[in-house]
């Protein structure tokens, strides 16, 4: 049995009456003790300042910005080109998404319409980078709560899928694969058969995850009715992705406001019931075999192609156009040392990334500078909620907590 | 709920509030007054056709440098969502530079806090009514606004010692009935 309130080990009879005033040597008797900012269990530099009474942590205070490196203000001084390998370092287990994310939001206000090649092979990489990342969130957590094997199972399957991404763009965490108006480049002819053979090894992979602790008697104490919040406070705190559908609230932007098509795609909402930690590892777990549904649906209807759009306002012309003749010429410099200049206007646009709603919004003034770009992150309103929630836990309970809320520092502090 | 649609309801639900709106790139923006942002987000949030029950996020933009613009200095958008009628809605309102506050939406929504805060710290635009309105991303230590345009972006600031948090825990400890 979990409880460890001391009312419940009274004598038979005995009252509980008074047993809960809380007085000045009460408060006396707190330890306070930091969790972090720099501990093996943080998931990167975060702080949380937790008031012990025994094991049990009475009251949290959290505080953010050990990875603050001003992104939104970098990018100002920056054209839109460049902005895109800033957005890599944001969620950096998850980079193409960010890169998808933040092109989009460009794209929205150019009013470009991407080649369908180019928006199938995003859907693509970005399904593999959800994978990778459900993949390291659900093994850390489960490192985190003393599950160490299950590392390895997880580990090993993402490792494959990197090996893909490296091939594809020559990076494997940040790699800056979209450009705005499509991709840097087209994929390599092997693509879509090894990315089939790393579907079965993920497949394999979750399943042994799966085997490995559904029925494991620690990992179920240890996750199950452990850091609860109510579907009302995570909308209350904007959670969005799978730690909101954890709460069972089947909300998922891929499904409520489709892009790139994935209105077109067969794939379940994986929703949680309770919304404890238990929830918030398994829905991650089942998205994975979602994930992979979907890309290999978009393998079969993947369209041949560019990959990059031809409107000049964004596309760097051909080699042999820009030597071959004037306009070629003309239209290159102007890319390269005028930059993107989107219409004057503000946008905010968003994607279903790996943690729930990435959404970047750009306010532009016409130039090739945006004016002000400022980007929602995901985690940002998880960890808001994370001092409450551990409240009344174990300081253990805490650790398992951050892991399945999957805080990635890069893009909480920006 | 379609944008004119949408527009139609809020003009008969709050008279007098929206004092302008834009849609562009596929969102609707209406202008509030700032004085009375936080009733409107409020019935916005509360009404049962409306229901926006998400606080999707808080731009605060700093508008002395945009080209031909004469305003207030200072913009806060808020990004409102609806989970059950699934609709989006932008609200903007302004500040001036001698007084860049903006009620607090702390009570509406459990994000408004961190939100705000962030606003206040990258910003410098006050909250009323914020419960615990202090630096988020930026250290204790820190001078100024580092978002403002007038702010250079090569000014860098060290952090000598560490916050001790004692203070937030206090108020977190009272209200968990410590005395």
């Amino acid at each position: 049995m979990r409880t460890l309130d001391p009312k419940t080990l009274l004598p038979e009879g005995a009252s509980a009456e008074g047993l809960d005033v809380v007085s000045r040597e009460d408060r006396d008797d707190l330890v306070f003790v930091n969790l972090g900012p720099s501990h093996p269990a943080t998931h990167g530099t975060l702080r949380a300042l937790v008031a012990l009474d025994g094991e049990t942590i009475k009251a949290a205070v959290t505080e953010i910005g050990y990875l603050h490196r001003g992104f939104e203000k970098d990018c100002e001084v920056h054209t839109y080109q460049q902005c895109i390998p800033y957005t890599d370092r944001l969620n950096y287990v998850s980079a193409i998404m960010n890169n998808v994310g933040f092109c989009k939001a460009v794209e929205r206000m150019l009013g470009i319409t991407l080649p369908d090649r180019a928006m199938v092979l995003r859907l693509i990489t970005c399904e593999l980078n959800r994978i990778i990342d459900h993949l390291v969130a659900a093994g850390t957590n489960l490192v985190d709560i003393g599950a160490l094997t299950n590392f390895w199972y997880s580990f090993n399957a993402r490792e494959k899928v990197y090996d893909i991404l490296e091939k594809l763009c020559g990076a494997r965490l940040t790699s800056s694969y979209t450009r705005i108006g499509g991709l840097s480049r087209d994929v390599y002819p092997a693509f879509a058969d090894e990315v089939r053979t790393v579907l079965k090894d993920v497949r394999r992979a979750v399943g042994e995850l799966e085997r490995l602790v559904s029925k494991n008697r620690i990992f179920l104490e240890r996750t199950q009715g452990v850091c609860v919040i109510s579907k009302e406070k995570a909308i209350s705190y904007g959670w969005t992705g799978p730690t909101l559908r954890a709460c069972g609230v089947e909300y998922d932007l891929r499904k409520a406001e489709p892009y790139y098509h994935y209105e077109d795609f067969k794939f379940e909402v994986v929703v949680g019931t309770k919304g404890d930690i238990y929830d918030r590892i398994f829905v991650r777990l089942l998205e994975i075999e979602e994930s992979s549904s979907i890309i290999e649906q978009a393998l079969r209807k993947l369209p041949e192609g560019p990959v990059m759009s031809d409107d000049k306002r964004v596309a760097v012309p051909p080699k042999e156009r820009t030597y071959g003749n004037i306009e070629g010429l003309m239209n290159h410099f102007k890319i390269i040392m005028h930059g993107i200049c989107p219409p004057a206007g503000e946008v905010y646009d968003f994607t279903e990334a790996a943690n729930g709603e990435l959404g970047f919004s750009i306010v532009s003034d016409g130039s090739k500078n945006p004016y002000r770009v400022k980007c929602r992150p995901p985690c940002f309103m998880n960890f808001a909620a994370y001092a409450e929630m551990v409240e009344g836990g174990m300081v253990a309970d805490a650790v398992a907590n951050l892991g399945s809320i999957n805080i990635i520092a890069g893009e909480l502090d920006r | 709920m379609d944008h004119p649609t949408l527009l139609e309801k809020l003009n008969a639900l709050l008279p007098g509030k929206v004092l302008g709106s834009t849609d562009r790139f596929g969102s609707l923006e209406v202008a509030v007054d700032r004085k009375a942002l936080a009733e409107v987000v409020g019935t916005l949030r509360n009404d049962q056709d409306l229901a926006f029950d998400m606080l999707i996020d808080l731009v605060s933009i700093d508008l002395s440098l945009y080209p031909g613009w004469t305003g207030d200095r200072f913009a806060v958008n808020v990004l409102l969502k609806s989970l059950p009628k699934n609709h989006r809605l932008q609200l903007k309102a302004t500040a001036p530079e001698d007084d860049p506050s903006f009620p607090s939406l702390a009570g509406l929504y459990a994000n408004a806090d961190w939100l705000e805060r962030e606003a206040w710290d990258q910003m410098g635009l006050k909250f009323t009514g914020h419960p615990n309105l202090k630096r988020i991303l930026n250290h204790h230590e820190f001078v100024g606004h580092p978002l403002r345009k007038d702010y250079p972006i090569t000014r860098r600031q060290w952090l000598s010692a560490n916050e001790s948090l004692m203070d937030e825990m206090d108020v977190r400890l009272k209200t968990k009935g410590y005395r």
